[in-house]
């Protein structure tokens, strides 16, 4: 059974040691620091794909440490923690070629690459953390790798940048660290368990624990960018591409859409956050968000920030799905964790090929790219038509669970909101592609690099190709096992007990 | 049941620095030889004295043979090897620091000190009686100012008066309590004095003439004012053992009374040691927060780290042995962050020949190491995981939650907040690319990595609590300042 | 009352009078005489106070801690204005400074 304990500890130890590593690494030491990278992040997937193996089959895997004397540091597998390990542990591999390719001759790469790092463990320890107080504290570490990775170019605008995330992050870590607290003293555990650990508490405890939902979502909503904390991710987006690219699709958004799963399933249970009336406000607040962060991007006209927007307005899906408490919106939300990774990171590295190659920042500079880019710019429809939900792109899927699942319990008020937000999705990007592909192009670009009869360079270009394809596979062969769809069915039989999705899919 | 078994440890902990001190002065040349020995047989003794402890229980012992009331006595719990241990650490990487940061001159004067007033610190934890503790803090704060002297200069000879005053104030008001209690009870063998102590006007005298005078000494809030200039205008490694031991010194002789004599005695003055904590917290944060110099912001920072302590008092009545534990958690690693934030600070100021915090920028990119001693310092004194400052302050919020008292709650987060900003104030400095080219003096490598180590050491501690917590369970003094 | 509690008195007024002029004069020789004063306000207490029982023979605890003490109190004043010259010479004039500016 030693496997059993070491792999959880492996796991993060391949891309906790090489960041370490990295730090110490000479700047021109390019090769072995390449090398490093590489290795951390194929072993990271095949650690994986070991342990998705290893859970289908009902193995356990579990590290505890003791931390206080009745509170342990728990890392621990279960199938909603393998579903952000393995969508964090392909695009980390991903993002890293990008970025060595996006990086190459620049500054600090030392420092950068080991914060990458540190900002993917962060990540994988809060996917693996078996109870609050060790999802606090990767949730904390990750706030602090990653501020390095925002100031990165140590601009004043970076700096402005990285004060705002700070100040965001700070606060909402304060919040979760009094709310996770206050529940202890009530609780006297913190353990995450199938179907919550609270439903036992006296109803004069009720009120208590509405407000301690209340901090805890609080907290959350600053990473997971939910209204009217969302501010400081359209700040974040001085970071370098692949930074944004991370911090959008996985990182750190992601993580607090994950917080806000755990402590509604594994925390409170779905059924108990129902009995307690907390989880309609928070569909009225992720359907406000999604349609704020839909209208927001309309009106911007530079290319990061339009796709920041956009991000607020999708991962409040997620919350939308977790908040809808039937078990079909769940498989939407829960599955959009994975896709919209694959879209929007697709998204990024496209946003920062165009500003590397051609020195475009903007929409309006965008006119006929599609014709000097156009394999960047397929990539870009690709994932462009998965944000809007057409089929069948994999952000197809989950609109459709989503719909349907709120039709499911009754929300069906939400079809508009859905609707809406892909009516407003197909207006801030079709314009895009229309000016991309169809206008004529500018006898210059702004400031363009010529990589011989390439496009752009290669790493550059193969990591979206990459993901495009897999957010088109994991749409098209939804209904295959162990797609993500499969997976997150698989999940969401254990938090709301037994339950067999049966909603056809028409493809 | 107290046994009175014998072991060298404690003799050595306290004779060998001393006698070192004497060596040092007499053999300048020879003085950072004498004082990194020193500090590895300290560390050793401190072992040798743990591993007793451990398999023998609390130690006692008189010294000479005496024995209260006339005689000696040395005490030891798991208390006094925590902190021996603490010391035993922050010295000896204030001693591998120092070994290339004075000049000849100033070398001469600084070993013979810093061994002496390691002397006095090891006495002052083993000592077992109100007035032997009272010598020990005088020899204590007079090696401690004349450190501050040490460099010269008008700051820090105007620190090191101000100093001098403050901690010569504090021990009179101390001794006057003792005089008062010997009077009362009879003796000062606190063991003793515990057995004896009633509701006795003279009690309570003494209680206000020793808590002012060590308060004093620990600079709590009101009584800081002498703190920011004398820690600030010190040598770097002065300021570090300054921040880091001296004013815990004076904390662990008031927590020793406390529990052993005034809690039964002071409901209200817990709740007034409370507030003053509280008060601590939020104004040497923002004071902290205003500075435009490295080392001043440091040093607010000590004061209000030093808030947190006392923010435990009105809490421990209901909460017990586990809030005292966290409190002792703090203060270790306050201790080993604080020093090694001013040791990294020292080598900023040394690189750069100043500590603006706005001109930091080249400083702070061309020394990562010391950076990233202050980074991983400052995430500790911020509380947040994984450090020992977040096991320590979990510890104080849970019992603040458990019994419903929100305003201590929310001062403790507002105050690690107010952490956070000041000490990315600083860090937000390490990614601006700098434009000045000035000289700079290089930075040995043994002045880097001391800080870093250290401030790896108050992250580690986060993950050391089970282990220590049951060291401070041998002979615990807790239970009796816990339980009343 | 007796004589030991009389002595016990003045000492606790000479204690007094001593902080009143460490916190009121700015001179630093003064504040220096003042902490002196404090003490030996102490010491009077103390050696009063070893009478208290009464017996003829006085306690013997309360004068070895006087000499202590006296030895301490030697000691600090000889600091203390070691540490005045240097400070005067410093400020041109023997008192503390108050403006705190960090020179470099």
């Amino acid at each position: 059974m030693s496997g059993s304990v070491w792999l959880p500890l492996l796991l993060i130890a391949s891309s906790l040691l090489p960041g370490l590593i990295i730090f110490g690494l000479a700047e021109r030491r390019v090769v072995v620091r390449t090398l490093l990278n590489l290795t951390g992040a194929l072993l990271k997937m095949v650690l994986v794909v070991v342990m998705f193996w290893g859970v289908y089959h009902g193995q356990q895997y579990e590290v505890r440490l003791a931390l206080l004397p009745q509170l342990d540091f728990v890392l621990r597998v279960d199938a909603l923690s393998l579903l952000f390990i393995s969508l964090s542990s392909v695009l980390w591999l991903l993002t890293t070629v990008y970025a060595i390719g996006y990086l190459e001759g620049s500054p600090h790469r030392s420092r950068f690459f080991g914060f990458f790092s540190l900002c993917v463990t962060a990540t994988v320890g809060l996917a693996l953390a078996g109870n609050l107080i060790t999802f606090l504290l990767f949730y904390e570490l990750l706030t602090l790798v990653t501020y390095p990775l925002i100031m990165h170019r140590g601009t004043e605008v970076s700096r402005r940048a990285g004060k705002i995330y700070l100040r965001y992050t700070m606060a909402g870590g304060a919040l979760l660290l009094l709310a996770t607290v206050w529940l202890y003293t009530l609780t006297g555990t913190l353990e995450f368990t199938y179907q919550g650990f609270l439903s036992d508490m006296a109803t004069q405890h009720h009120p208590t624990l509405v407000i301690i939902f209340v901090l805890f979502i609080a907290g959350f909503a600053v990473k997971a960018a939910l209204v009217p904390l969302h501010g400081w991710l359209a700040e974040a987006m001085v970071a370098p591409a692949p930074v944004s690219a991370l911090l959008h699709a996985v990182a750190v958004v992601k993580a607090g859409a994950f917080g806000i799963m755990r402590v509604v399933y594994d925390v409170f249970g779905i059924d108990f956050a129902v009995l307690l009336g907390v989880t309609g406000p928070l569909v009225v607040l992720a359907a406000i968000t999604i349609i704020y962060g839909s209208l927001r991007a309309l009106f911007q006209d530079d290319l990061k920030r339009r796709l920041a927007f956009s991000t607020v307005s999708q991962v409040a899906y997620i919350t939308l799905g977790v908040a809808l408490a039937g078990p079909i919106a769940a498989v939407g939300g829960m599955v959009h964790l994975v896709h919209q990774g694959l879209m929007k990171i697709t998204l990024f590295f496209c946003a920062g090929n165009l500003a590397e190659t051609l020195g475009i920042h903007k929409v309006s500079e965008m006119n006929g790219v599609g014709r000097r880019m156009p394999w960047t710019m397929s990539a870009f429809t690709i994932a462009a038509f998965g944000m809007i939900g057409a089929p069948p792109v994999a952000g197809f899927i989950s609109k459709w669970y989503l719909g349907v699942g709120a039709m499911a319990v009754d929300q069906s008020w939400l079809l508009l909101v859905l609707a809406g937000s892909s009516l407003l999705n197909a207006a801030y990007f079709l314009p895009i592609l229309h000016a991309a592909w169809f206008r004529e192009p500018p006898e210059t670009w702004p400031e363009e690099r010529h990589f011989g009869r390439k496009e752009t360079a290669w790493a550059l270009l193969l990591p979206p190709l990459v993901t495009a394809l897999l957010a088109l596979i994991v749409g098209v062969l939804a209904l295959a096992p162990f797609s993500p769809l499969a997976w997150v069915q698989f999940v969401v039989q254990q938090e709301f007990g037994v339950f067999q999705p049966k909603t056809n899919i028409p493809n | 049941m107290i046994l009175h078994s014998e072991t060298p440890w404690p003799a050595l902990l306290i004779l060998l620095p001393l006698a070192a001190a004497m060596l040092s002065f007499l053999f300048p040349r020879s003085a950072k030889f004498t004082g990194v020995v020193t500090a590895i047989i300290i560390a050793l003794a401190v072992v040798g004295f743990g591993w007793h402890l451990q398999s023998e229980g609390v130690y006692r012992h008189a010294v000479g043979g005496w024995g209260a009331p006339l005689g000696i006595d040395l005490y030891g719990d798991g208390l006094t090897l925590l902190m021996l241990a603490v010391t035993a650490l922050v010295g000896l990487a204030i001693t591998l620091y120092s070994l290339d940061y004075f000049n000849t001159e100033q070398a001469r004067w600084f070993w013979p000190l810093w061994l002496l007033l390691w002397a006095a610190l090891n006495a002052l934890f083993l000592s077992a009686d109100i007035f032997n503790l009272y010598i020990t803090l005088e020899l204590m704060g007079m090696a401690a100012v004349a450190l501050v002297a040490l460099k010269g200069g008008r700051d820090a000879l105007n620190g090191a008066m101000r100093y001098l005053l403050a901690t010569l104030l504090g021990s009179l008001a101390y001794l006057f309590g003792v005089v008062l209690l010997y009077h009362g009870y009879g003796t000062v063998d606190i063991a003793l004095l515990a057995e004896r102590i009633d509701h006795q006007p003279v009690a309570w005298a003494a209680l206000g003439l020793m808590g002012a005078g060590l308060l004093l000494k620990t600079a709590l809030f009101p009584l800081h004012f002498w703190l920011p200039a004398a820690h600030a205008s010190a040598p770097a490694p002065v300021s570090a053992l300054l921040s880091a031991l001296v004013v815990k010194a004076s904390f662990y002789i008031f927590l020793r009374l406390w529990f052993a004599l005034f809690a039964p005695l002071g409901g209200e003055v817990a709740w007034l040691l409370g507030l003053l904590g509280a008060l601590a917290i939020l104004w040497g944060s923002w004071q902290a927060l205003r500075q435009t110099r490295l080392k001043l912001l440091v040093a607010y920072s000590t004061v209000a780290q030093l808030g947190y302590l006392f923010v435990a008092f009105p809490l421990a009545a209901v909460a017990g042995v586990v809030l005292w534990h966290g409190v002792i958690y703090l203060l270790i690693s306050h201790a080993l962050a604080k020093a090694a934030m001013f040791m990294a600070a020292g080598n900023l100021l040394r690189f750069g020949g100043h500590d603006r915090i706005v001109d930091l920028n080249r400083s702070v990119q061309q020394l990562p190491l010391s950076t990233a001693a202050f980074a991983l310092a400052g995430v500790s004194i911020m509380g947040l995981p994984p450090s020992g400052g977040f096991i320590g302050k979990w510890l104080l919020l849970e019992a603040a939650l458990q019994q419903g008292q929100w305003a201590l709650a929310a001062v403790m987060i507002v105050g690690g907040l107010l952490a956070a900003a000041y000490i990315f104030k600083v860090l937000g400095y390490a990614f601006t690319p700098s434009t000045s080219r000035e000289e700079s003096i290089p930075i040995p490598a043994t002045m880097a990595w001391a800080p870093l180590l250290l401030a790896f050491a108050s992250i580690l501690l986060g993950f050391l609590a089970p282990a220590l917590f049951s060291l401070l369970d041998i002979g615990s003094p807790f239970e009796r300042g816990a339980g009343s | 009352m007796n004589s030991a509690i009389l002595y016990a008195l003045v000492g606790v007024g000479i204690f007094s009078l001593g902080l009143y002029a460490l916190i009121l004069h700015p001179h630093l020789l003064r504040k220096i005489l003042a902490i002196n004063v404090m003490g030996s306000g102490l010491f009077l207490v103390l050696i009063a106070l070893a009478k208290r029982t009464g017996e003829p023979l006085p306690d013997l605890v309360p004068q070895a801690m006087v000499i202590t003490g006296i030895v301490v109190a030697f000691s600090a004043t000889a600091l203390a204005l070691a540490l005045m010259v240097r400070v005067a010479k410093e400020n041109h004039r023997a008192e503390l400074s108050d403006d705190e500016s960090q020179q470099p």
